[in-house]
């Protein structure tokens, strides 16, 4: 993996610049060393660099003092929400300045009659529920993360989770955002209302990986409690049955809040790890249906009957709330399990539904050319996958091996009519993948938005885009500087 | 000039030397757009795609919104975002207006359904963006962009949707008694219980109107609580189910304004405004008609009033000056020579 070489004219800068920012932010600027080695990669551990100097500002018109010290020296800054990115998204490179949000975290307004709340962008995602539990709401997106993953960093993503196949992923309850633009102008994008008028750049700006200003206060969308929820969990003998049942579920009209995932190679490795008591089966599905009790019955019963169907193994069916706990624990344990076996990279390529038999097939091969198991656990209601590719980092070739095959499976994604990330992001790590899935023509429009919000490409620049085709713009500007 | 294929789309751009307004159906246009030349999809038509299994649906910008209706009722689904079926609407210009309906409030705009794009910008280029799956984030999100830009950014030739089961029961809850700012109130008691409302409108002489859906045994159990719940802003009746697809008023006296605001806001609008055509979006949406070129004079909000019949566009209060830059500075990039902007 490559990044752009650190501009030598910054490095020599280093003490000034930081003595520029400490005069913004007193106390909240970190350069020495020792210290920024903290912020030298985010959840992708693999790629490491770490930064010319690390900022926690404490709100937004602090945000916008850093940004504009930062524009006027030219100097590329990454954002940093809690550095849960999979991908690499808020990796640094040497000149870089890290905005870290983790301070921000306050609830700003929460209205239950208008239903959003406002909260900073540095707050995590489940604390985001928290707020609002006890009035009987919650903040629908739900990553694996969420118990640490922030806000901002779920914006810059666009994050989802097992729930999102009935409620939607960030960009769908995100309602507005205050973003501080690179030049350190502060704007507000779409409103409690979540319609603003204009261009919606609100839309754009979710997912865009930080590259078009940064978000320091979201306006969420928060929805009542249902009144209950209950998880059934189903066997079958084979990968293809189960896929082939999603399918049917869903025609059928049934929309139950998440269906999941899991292949026998996953199942082996959570029971050992976890001991949820899952059954011997090649492929299981935890399917979740909300409500109060008696629409529960009456969806689980028309699940039950499609099952039925598909001649399954066992159709277990939770009777208490332990049971339901003990269905998700395996599911929830899942990559810990994993990771307790080997070295793994987790992929997050999504497929259309109806090729999941064809794309499981497909890894399965390609892990047999390649000699390294994969274990498949996803959301499957949405056709999001996560196979894990298992090898040991310890042992030369291994990793870049992995790499080569997580290359060839997410190309499978895109060739069945997918894309190469659902969830995680670009950033560093599908970055040169760009091109299987989109013609110069197509990046070279997603580019044309960054220049209208960062004309001089300082925003978390060598992310997104292949390093290639961003070059004319990243150094064409910089010579020109 | 009506080209068949989007090919011929791009090179007609690409020789374009005035201004050309792109049209659907020409239903939706606001007071100013279609003044250039019309440059009409209506012959790019046709579904590419439908897997009712993976609830995707691709379609070619100029086929009717009447057409994919019917195909999607065949299966036994819809578009969740229920747009309005005035005559002659083409999927494009749907995603153009980003036209949502009632059932907003539950499953979000046209553009959260909206999972793809292709386009042709204002140089020629064919475009694509997003694809047929709900869950992608690979790249910039150009689709959420392109819908509700009203053509100023590119032509849309195809689209991808994410399609909805039709709900086997659905039940209408009606409050007579209630004026519109009364309404709000009731209509805020529903959406903020655990009843899973798909509809929370207004409508003069039929009063506040609750929609629920779902299996037939959840439908009335929530119908149930729902009642009990309403009970203290008045006698609940029936409600007449077909009014959901009235509530985009047509053919009004004067000019049309579409307001939008918090629901908590509503009320303090309404008192400063002649009587409602429609409230929807549980109040945050107000319809109302003034006489030509007047302007509605409002107490501070948070929302946005847009002009949508009349002589002259105008939209309240004035943009932010960092918005408007980036707005205009999109457009400029997508369409240098200022082919759509009319």
């Amino acid at each position: 993996m490559q990044m752009p070489p650190p501009d030598p004219r910054i490095l020599a800068r280093r003490d000034a610049i930081a003595a520029r920012l400490r005069e913004v932010v007193p106390g909240a600027v970190i350069d020495d060393p020792a210290e920024t080695r903290a912020y030298e990669c985010d959840a992708l551990s693999a790629y490491r660099c770490p930064p010319l100097a690390v900022v926690l500002p404490a709100t937004t018109a602090e945000v916008a003092a850093v940004l504009r010290i930062c524009h006027q020296e030219g100097v590329p800054v990454v954002p940093r929400g809690a550095g849960t990115s999979l991908a690499g998204g808020s990796m640094p490179t040497a000149d870089a300045v890290i905005i870290g949000l983790s301070r921000m975290n306050a609830v700003l307004e929460t209205s239950f009659d208008d239903r959003f709340i406002r909260v900073q962008a540095g707050r995590t995602n489940l604390s985001v529920s928290g707020a609002v539990d006890a009035a009987g709401f919650f903040y629908a997106p739900d990553p694996s993360s969420q118990l640490a993953c922030a806000i901002g960093g779920n914006i810059g993503m666009n994050s989802g989770g097992a729930h999102c196949l009935k409620y939607g992923v960030t960009t769908n309850n995100l309602l507005g955002v205050t973003v501080v633009l690179m030049d350190g102008s502060i704007v507000e994008l779409g409103g409690p209302m979540g319609e603003a008028p204009g261009l919606d750049l609100l839309g754009v700006v979710c997912g865009s990986e930080g590259q078009l200003g940064i978000v320091t206060e979201a306006v969420l969308r928060i929805l009542p409690k249902p009144a209950g929820a209950r998880p059934v969990l189903v066997a079958f003998d084979a990968s293809e049955t189960a896929g082939a049942c999603v399918a049917a579920i869903i025609r059928a009209g049934v929309l139950p809040v998440a269906i999941e995932f899991m292949d026998r190679p996953c199942i082996l490795a959570t029971e050992a790890f976890a001991h949820a008591g899952y059954p011997d089966c090649e492929a299981l599905l935890i399917i979740e249906v909300e409500g109060t009790a008696p629409e529960i019955d009456e969806q689980l019963a028309l699940i039950r009957d499609i099952a039925a169907r598909f001649s399954p193994i066992e159709f277990r069916e939770s009777q208490s709330e332990d049971e339901s706990r003990r269905i998700w624990l395996g599911r929830k344990s899942a990559f810990g399990a994993m990771g307790q076996i080997n070295d793994y990279m987790c992929l997050d390529g999504t497929i259309p539904v109806s090729t999941l038999p064809q794309v499981l097939a497909g890894i399965a091969r390609l892990s047999g050319e390649f000699g390294l198991d994969v274990a498949n656990v996803f959301h499957a209601g949405d056709g999001n996958m996560h196979p894990l590719i298992l090898y040991n980092a310890n042992k030369p070739g291994d990793l870049e091996r992995c790499e080569a095959l997580g290359a060839e499976i997410l190309k499978l994604c895109v060739e069945v009519g997918g894309c190469l990330t659902g969830e995680h992001g670009v950033g560093v790590e599908k970055r040169e993948l760009m091109s299987s899935q989109f013609s110069d023509i197509d990046l070279e429009a997603q580019m044309r938005v960054k220049d209208a919000f960062d004309p001089q490409w300082l925003l978390n620049a060598a992310k997104v885009f292949p390093l290639a085709v961003s070059a004319p713009r990243r150094e064409g500007i910089r010579n020109a500087a | 000039m009506r080209p068949e294929t989007e090919d011929d789309l791009s090179q007609l751009i690409r020789s374009a030397g005035a201004p050309l307004s792109p049209i659907g159906g020409g239903t939706r246009l606001h007071p100013g757009e279609g003044a250039g030349e019309r440059l009409n999809v209506s012959g790019l038509t046709g579904i590419t795609l439908y897997e009712p299994a993976a609830l995707t649906l691709v379609v070619r910008a100029g086929t009717t919104l009447t057409e994919v209706r019917k195909a999607l009722a065949a299966e036994g689904q819809m578009l969740a975002f229920e747009p309005d079926d005035r005559p002659g609407s083409t999927m494009g210009g749907i995603a153009a207006a980003n036209a949502s309906g009632p059932r907003r409030v539950q499953a979000g705009a046209c553009r959260d359904a909206l999972l793809g794009v292709r386009y042709v910008n204002g140089q020629g280029e064919i475009v694509k963006n997003g694809g047929r799956v709900m869950k992608n984030v690979t790249g910039y999100d150009l689709v959420k962009l392109m819908a509700g830009a009203r053509g100023r950014l590119g032509v849309l030739t195809e689209l991808s949707f994410k399609t909805a089961p039709i709900p086997p029961c659905s039940a209408t809850l009606a409050l007579p008694g209630l004026d519109a700012a009364a309404a709000v109130a009731a209509l805020t008691s529903a959406l903020t219980g655990p009843y899973d409302v798909s509809g929370a409108a207004w409508l003069p002489g039929q009063g506040a109107l609750i929609r629920i859906e779902g299996l037939e045994g959840s439908v009335a159990i929530r119908g149930k609580a729902l009642t009990e719940r309403l009970a203290a802003f008045g006698e609940v009746a029936e409600g007449d189910g077909a009014s959901w697809s009235r509530l985009v008023p047509q053919g009004a006296e004067g000019d049309l304004w579409r307001i939008i605001c918090r629901p908590s806001e509503a009320p303090a609008l309404l008192a400063a405004l002649p009587q409602p055509l429609a409230l929807d979006w549980g109040g945050s949406l107000i319809w109302v008609a003034l006489p030509a070129g007047e302007a509605p004079a409002l107490p501070a909000w948070s929302g946005h009033a847009t002009r949508v019949t009349g002589a002259e566009a105008l939209t309240l209060p004035a943009p932010d000056p960092v918005v408007a830059r980036l707005n205009a500075s999109l457009g400029q990039r997508f369409d240098p020579r200022r082919i759509f902007a009319s």
